[in-house]
């Protein structure tokens, strides 16, 4: 299997840090606020693979450092440490030497990112249309006519209807806003895909439908993706592959089979002995 | 004038008005500005006699590059008696003894101009300098200035283009009428002072150079003479100049000259109806006495 990307020690914390951070925090401490300083260890030595078509699932309660990672490597956030190597077609790109004007031609041509907010994937003063056309245009596409015809297919593809493809997405209820966004993050048919907590707040049929695309597009465009999620039964349904993270270390790893029905670690049995 | 009625006021300022340290500076930076096409060189804009926003920006570069054989032409929306230009002109004779000014475009090695670029074709030996109020011409998609300076540096205008695409969207054609967007020397996008869409053409492989000074925002940018600037659009949607033509499609005519290919003002009369007239003053004056020559002779 083709290898997409590789991250190796990721760390990231907030804050000034001192040299007893990474041993006063983690699961064992019980805590990610370093007791010395007052940093916070989002996430410290984060590794593993994505390959491609996979999807891989990352589990943790809030402020385990789930949408640290995905930050991080969409270059939301700038990591303290650590290296991402991203396998592109014809070549590899080391993530975090690129100078800014490269990682923002990766963002733009190669990843796609689906936030929990759409308010942070979407420009609420310009249409849906608008929306998917700045990505467009975003990787230099200049022809009014194609980026119309490949909006209304986008949206299309996302069950948005195309009458409403010149409203404003304020207009549009929780899940259409979340459509018009995978959407956006699909324009450019990227190779790898970021959802952070896409289905959260969103009702249960809402939900499922969203899912449904999303495995959907996976099957199609044999995409990879990182789903960073709190909710067991995504994971279930998408994940192949999952890691579990607290207090910012990732605790368990392994296929998302074994980890729900036979998870090691004493957190891991004790989240899913709590799903509901 | 009031400077020969009273010479006490003659010798309280220095040649030009601004001190030769504000001038290096302006100078320096508009050498800054000619190496970067399109890029805002900031600077630190005087305190003129007048409010920001009158055309500080422009009369500073001005004073800064005027010498001492200059002839300088102050248009202000293509006229030369309108009020604004009228005090300026009056500002730089006060300030620049020994400078001549004219009205004539073919004449003037200086022309500071507000909203248009003479009908005139310009030439090497001469500067436009142009007033601006507003230089960034992504201040409309972003308010952070140092967003926009990193956008600016990456050359990332897609928002800006998203713009565009709203419009066609919405109208079926780019509605914007003046400071249209345009691209500099295939990098940095520069709002073109509020030129009319008809202007814009020209600044393409101008002969002149062209300099533009923000004084409100502390600017300075220029297309050098013989660079590359090309409006936004899209490949399947140009873009296009005004288009004067009347109800039955032929070119409409100034009332006074006769001329069928400059930019037009619209008047009103009091019947009703609208008449049409050379914006550019001085053109107007030139084809006229043209005409009466040839129709002399």
């Amino acid at each position: 299997m083709k290898k997409v990307l590789s991250v190796r020690n990721l760390s990231k914390t907030y804050g000034t840090g001192c040299p007893l951070c990474i041993a006063s925090t983690g699961p064992e401490a019980e805590t990610n606020v370093c007791p010395h300083c007052g940093s916070v260890v989002a996430i410290h030595d984060v590794s593993f693979d994505l390959y491609e078509g996979e999807i891989l699932g990352i589990m943790g309660e809030s402020g385990s450092g789930k949408s640290t990672i995905v930050k991080n490597l969409y270059f939301d956030q700038i990591p303290k440490s650590g290296q991402a190597t991203f396998y592109d077609t014809d070549q590899t790109h080391p993530l975090f030497e690129l100078n800014s004007a490269q990682q923002r031609w990766l963002k733009n041509h190669r990843f796609g990112m689906v936030y929990q907010n759409p308010h942070l994937g979407l420009n609420f003063n310009i249409s849906a249309g608008g929306n998917i056309a700045e990505r467009l245009l975003m990787s230099d596409l200049m022809h009014y006519g194609e980026i119309r015809q490949r909006v209304k297919t986008l949206l299309a593809r996302t069950e948005v209807l195309l009458s409403r493809v010149d409203e404003l997405p304020r207009n549009f209820s929780g899940g259409m806003q979340q459509r018009v966004q995978i959407a956006k993050a699909l324009a450019t048919q990227p190779p790898l895909l970021f959802l952070d907590e896409v289905t959260t707040g969103l009702d249960l049929s809402v939900q499922a439908r969203i899912l449904d695309l999303i495995m959907e597009i996976q099957q199609e465009l044999n995409t990879a993706m990182i789903v960073v999620t709190h909710d067991l039964g995504v994971i279930r349904l998408l994940a192949g592959r999952t890691l579990v993270m607290k207090y910012g270390r990732i605790i368990e790893t392994g296929l998302t089979d074994q980890i729900l029905e036979d998870p090691q670690h004493a957190y891991t049995q004790r989240l899913v002995a709590s799903a509901l | 004038m009031n400077a020969q009625l009273n010479p006490a006021v003659k010798t309280a300022y220095n040649f030009g008005f601004l001190d030769e340290y504000a001038k290096k500076e302006i100078r320096r930076v508009t050498l800054k500005a000619i190496c970067i096409p399109g890029y805002q060189v900031p600077y630190a804009s005087r305190e003129m006699p007048m409010g920001r926003g009158f055309g500080t920006g422009g009369l500073q570069l001005s004073l800064a590059l005027i010498g001492q054989q200059e002839q300088v032409k102050v248009i202000d929306q293509g006229s030369d008696d309108s009020v604004n230009a009228v005090n300026l002109r009056q500002f730089i004779e006060m300030t620049c003894p020994g400078i001549d000014t004219t009205t004539r475009t073919q004449d003037a090695t200086l022309i500071q101009s507000r909203h248009r670029i003479p009908e005139q074709p310009l030439t090497e030996q001469q500067i436009l300098v142009l007033q601006v109020p507003y230089p960034d011409p992504l201040v409309i998609v972003e308010p952070s200035e140092d967003k926009r300076k990193v956008m600016h540096g990456e050359a990332d205008y897609s928002r800006l283009l998203v713009k565009l695409y709203e419009d066609i969207v919405q109208f079926n054609e780019i509605t914007i009428s003046h400071r249209y967007p345009t691209k500099i020397n295939q990098h940095y996008v520069i709002d073109p002072s509020p030129i009319p869409r008809w202007d814009v053409p020209k600044l393409h492989q101008s002969k002149a150079l062209i300099l533009f000074g923000a004084g409100r925002e502390k600017k300075i940018y220029a297309v050098p003479p013989f660079t590359h600037a090309e409006p936004l659009a899209f490949e399947d949607q140009p873009f296009r100049v005004e288009n004067f033509d009347d109800a039955s499609g032929q070119r409409r005519a100034c009332v006074r000259c006769g001329c069928q290919d400059s930019f037009l003002d619209e008047f009103t009369q009091e019947t009703g109806q609208k008449i049409y007239q050379c914006s550019d003053s001085d053109w107007c004056e030139q084809q006229l006495a043209r005409r009466s020559e040839s129709g002399n002779s």
